[in-house]
């Protein structure tokens, strides 16, 4: 099986260590992962901010980029749902624009094999006890369009679970938005901010260390509003806990 | 605070001011959370939930889609059944309707049951401008008239407003509008519902004509129906000589099995009820019992203008449950008034910009109130995908494009504003299908990380005046994948 890592934008650029960690895990569970280096962006803030005309040559970049893979694996549920879910409606709004079925026929081959990485252990690798070991209490954040838009629903606490050492504590609203929203955290920074504040105090009662989600966009707005707020919590990537081994821990 | 929502600023600015009120956070942080928890269990009890919630849309759109063969059907079925049926195009012409219905009764006082078209043309203050009181007769609306206040939600107008204030509120005004709060009213729920029902009676026993929305028309036989909880509606809809109701025209459901999914719905939606106290159904008139004259006011108001658009149109699916409201983070710290427009919430900031186009600040901004986060999409009853036509409306807002507005195809300009954003976008699009000018930015960010101000200027500001900024890493990822292969190739 052709396994790409699709690590986005924003990962690649500010989050490297989850890219390392994305290879560390899925090297130890035997799969040979690629890293095509001409990969860029989905194109998402651009589409959810009311630039779908931009986000097109994205999408089209992307196809382009992953096509050739079995399996395209992503740590961001939203950019996933963006390929998962958008992408078909971008080829739709499309059709019904006049422009044919160009766009949508480009766009079909990438959207089934797009995977967030909690999906592609639990579904298509089998795995849920992935060797890790990560001694630290721990809460789950589930992010919205990793929650609603794929509906990982357990899969994350499942993987979580099975980490030798780890403690996981439930996290209180864990269903509410964080108030990240891509452009909106900008656009409306003020109900954002109050949302971060939220769920930084909700993190902050589980008594935890350490707040995970599996979408560093997220975990960025909740990590800066922890950090501002000096809680002494800090956000890490699903990523970077089923990586971590006794062998080779992660901080 | 005015009654009206006119000259709204943008949304950043209002959500702002109800941000940093503590009062109004926990006040509404308080009702959604107990109303939300109560829905879910409501919801969770019905195993055909999901059916029924797809059977909703279905017979919403089917009905949209024929919506020119049901109003006529309608009318017909009203006017057979001793009904009047009066067209408005818009909001000016729906009250100059009412109001010459009123007139011609020769009173100057109605009393209405809660109607969410009616707060949307602003009738109330259409009729007191031409000599005519009308008197609110929902609790939570009483609440807001008396208050001289704005709803700032669909179901529980009143939602900003906690015990105290409202026994406030009724000592203080219910003398100017008829009979007096009694002698120390405390702040218990009885004795306030108490005040209300004796102020009340009142005006139910003298008013001639009552004004009432229906929440269902339904086409096969002309009847109109009212889903409450207090019996106010009731009392409205049949003490009164005469009965106006004005009704969105994409309130129709075709048939009586048709109406039964939405009374399962619509219940446990909004009020988390399995069945709702108060079903009130009339049907034109009948001798001897309720009202000797019915007029209803089909009212258009940019609905036509909404089906046109087919992304859009799925916002006129909304049967006003405000589950979408009570679920949401935004609206949650925002509050009501916020979204200047009777209709707040998710569904509001879909809905407005629509029915009243995109060129007012507050319209225009409306679609960016939102994280995307999708917990309305999930507990909406007729699946109305909120998400999808919010990032439909910033579309129309930065880009303009085809629209239709009071029944004409017009082409719309981008909205004033965007220019900078625009930019960046077409600047990030072009960086971004080049894998090349993007490992050179991250490069460059990476080399001069250490000279990185802790806060952002300008714009940035939004971000870091409450947020800390990330550290940017040594090296980009692509960096250490040419380096070492994954870990395979070169050095670590």
């Amino acid at each position: 099986m052709r396994v790409a890592l699709f690590l986005t934008c924003v990962n690649d650029t500010l989050y490297p260590g989850t890219g390392r960690a994305v290879v560390k895990l899925l090297t130890r569970l035997g799969v040979d992962v690629d890293f095509p280096e001409a990969q860029t962006c989905c194109g998402q803030a651009h589409y959810n901010t009311g630039y779908r005309h931009e986000a097109e040559p994205l999408a089209r970049h992307f196809a382009d980029v992953f096509r050739g893979y079995d399996a395209i694996v992503t740590p961001s549920g939203s950019c996933g749902a963006m390929v998962r879910e958008l992408y078909p409606r971008m080829g739709e709004r499309a059709r019904s624009e006049g422009r044919g079925n160009g766009l949508a026929t480009v766009l079909a081959p990438v959207v089934p094999k797009t995977y967030e990485l909690t999906e592609f252990l639990v579904d298509v690798l089998e795995v849920t006890d992935v060797g890790a070991y990560y001694p630290h209490r721990v809460t789950y954040h589930p992010t919205c369009h990793g929650l609603r838009s794929l509906g990982l629903g357990e899969r994350p606490s499942r993987l979580l679970r099975a980490v030798k050492g780890l403690e996981l504590v439930e996290l209180p609203g864990a269903d509410e938005c964080c108030g990240f929203g891509g452009t909106f955290a900008l656009k409306n920074a003020d109900v954002s901010a109050a949302m971060g504040a939220d769920k930084v105090r909700n993190a902050e009662s589980t008594g935890a260390e350490v707040l995970c989600a599996a979408d560093n966009s997220c975990l960025m707005h909740i990590g800066g509003t922890m950090t501002r707020l000096r809680t002494g919590m800090r956000p890490v990537h699903i990523a970077e806990i089923l990586a971590s081994t006794e062998e080779d821990p992660a901080v | 605070m005015s009654g009206t929502f006119v000259g709204m600023p943008a949304f950043p600015a209002a959500a702002r001011e109800a941000v940093r009120d503590t009062t109004l956070r926990g006040n509404l942080r308080h009702a959604t959370h107990t109303i939300r928890a109560k829905r879910a269990r409501a919801v969770a009890e019905l195993d055909d939930w999901e059916r029924l919630r797809q059977a909703g849309k279905r017979i919403k759109d089917r009905t949209l889609r024929h919506l020119d063969r049901y109003l006529v059907q309608l009318e017909e079925s009203v006017t057979a059944a001793g009904g009047v049926v009066h067209w408005a195009a818009d909001a000016d012409e729906a009250n100059r309707i009412v109001a010459g219905l009123v007139k011609a009764t020769g009173e100057t006082e109605v009393v209405k049951v809660k109607s969410m078209a009616t707060q949307e043309i602003a009738l109330n203050e259409a009729l007191e401008a031409r000599g005519i009181h009308a008197y609110e007769t929902d609790l939570a609306e009483l609440i807001v008239q008396l208050g001289k206040d704005r709803p700032s939600h669909i179901l529980v107008p009143a939602i900003h407003r906690n015990r105290g204030e409202i026994r406030d509120i009724f000592t203080r005004e219910m003398g100017e509008w008829g009979r007096p709060a009694p002698e120390g009213l405390t702040d218990t729920p009885a004795d306030l519902a108490e005040a209300a029902r004796l102020h009340l009676r009142e005006k139910f026993l003298r008013a001639k004509v009552g004004i009432s929305g229906a929440n269902f028309m339904v086409a096969e036989t002309g009847t109109l129906v009212v889903v409450e909880s207090e019996g106010n509606g009731r009392m409205c809809l049949t003490l009164p000589e005469t009965l106006i109701s004005v009704v969105g025209i994409e309130k129709i459901v075709p048939t009586w099995q048709d109406l039964e999914v939405f009374l399962q719905t619509l219940p446990r939606s909004s009020t988390a009820e399995r069945m709702n106290p108060y079903t009130s159904m009339w049907t034109g008139t009948t001798d001897g019992d309720g009202p000797r004259a019915f007029h209803l006011v089909l009212l258009d108001n940019g609905r036509t203008d909404t089906l046109a658009d087919e992304v859009g149109r799925q916002a006129l699916r909304c049967i006003r449950c405000s589950a979408c409201l009570n679920v949401c983070p935004v609206y949650e710290r925002a509050g009501g008034h916020a979204y200047g427009s009777v209709y707040p919430g998710p569904i509001g900031a879909i809905l407005s910009p629509q029915l009243r186009g995109t060129g007012s600040d507050i319209d225009a901004s409306l679609p960016y109130a939102s994280s995307l986060c999708g917990a309305c999409y999930e507990v909406c009853p007729v699946a109305i995908d909120i998400p999808e036509v919010l990032v439909h409306l910033r579309e129309r807002v930065v880009e303009g494009g085809e629209a239709v507005r009071e029944g004409n195809k017009v082409r719309l300009r981008p909205a004033k504003g965007h220019a900078a954003e625009r930019a960046a976008m077409r600047a990030a699009r072009w960086a971004l299908t080049r894998p090349g000018a993007l490992r050179t930015g991250q490069r460059l960010a990476s080399r001069t990380r250490r000279l990185h101000p802790r806060t952002l200027p300008g714009p940035g500001r939004a971000w870091s005046g409450t947020r800390d900024l990330p550290p940017v890493p040594a090296e980009p990822f692509r960096d250490w994948w040419q380096r070492t292969r994954g870990g395979k190739g070169g050095a670590e």
